[in-house]
């Protein structure tokens, strides 16, 4: 039966030095699943995508001055299994399925390439993204680390 | 600066970056890199990772960014010292198809 052996929850502004915050906090909580170099490399650079579209368009819309918040919630289960979940209550996406093709950005002279989404799903095992515009959106994204017994209930 | 150490001598700007890439580092990165190539005549900007223990798309968007920089000089941009994830990062992104951009 799959269980929950561990969860955080985490609330930082949505401002860019907290992308390595996220990153540093996402590694020290995943540690007592003695995840590989390997695995924690997947999840901290998927993880830092969606942290930096939280901040880099979830907010924009606000007066500058008021950056907005970061939410993030991870659960280690029994069966390896982690899942991240990095929300915010900002613009939302309009359209969430042309915002995940690749190349697609919104992000026009800042240099932002419009891979966050492929890079977070080629680099995890699921992931879904979820949202309402003028609401916020929630990215939603599992890693079945070596040894997991996938889809145990 | 702590990010990067940038050298330029005889045309070619080499910037050997030390720290993780993310959204938040490559704005000190890209605007180093932009003041040197806007010093001296440039005929190669070389962007060495070797040290970069992290890098995500924002690092990705860097060599873009460089890129188009240096292609209205009429310079081209190396980028070297590419291990494991970084490389398959820049191979998912198709830069190599990039004429002004040789990867190493």
């Amino acid at each position: 039966m799959k269980t929950i052996i561990n969860e955080m929850k985490l609330r930082l502004p949505a401002i860019s030095v907290n992308e390595s915050v996220c990153r540093s906090a996402i590694s020290a909580f995943l540690a007592e699943l003695d995840p590989t170099v390997e695995e924690l490399g997947d999840v901290r650079l998927a993880v830092s995508e969606a942290v930096t579209n939280c901040i880099v368009h979830a907010y924009k819309d606000l007066p500058s001055g008021e950056p907005g918040n970061i939410y993030i919630s991870v659960r280690l289960y029994n069966t390896k299994e982690v899942s991240i979940e990095i929300s915010d209550n900002g613009c939302g996406i309009e359209n969430v399925e042309e915002a995940m093709k690749p190349l697609y950005t919104t992000g026009e002279g800042t240099e932002r390439c419009g891979m966050g989404f492929l890079v977070m799903e080629s680099f995890t095992d699921a992931l879904n993204v979820k949202s309402k515009l003028g609401k916020g959106t929630t990215v939603l994204m599992r890693k079945f680390l070596k040894s997991s017994v996938e889809g145990v209930e | 600066m702590k990010e990067c150490e940038i050298k330029n001598e005889g045309g070619v700007i080499e910037a050997k970056i030390m720290c993780e890439i993310d959204h938040h580092t490559a704005k000190n990165i890209r605007e180093a890199i932009d003041a040197e190539l806007s010093k001296s005549k440039t005929r190669i900007l070389r962007i060495d990772f070797s040290l970069v223990s992290f890098m995500d798309s924002s690092g990705i968007g860097l060599i873009l960014g460089r890129a188009s920089k240096a292609e209205a000089i009429g310079a081209t941009v190396e980028v070297v010292g590419l291990m494991g994830r970084l490389r398959r990062l820049v191979c998912m992104s198709g830069m190599e198809r990039i004429p002004t951009i040789k990867i190493k």
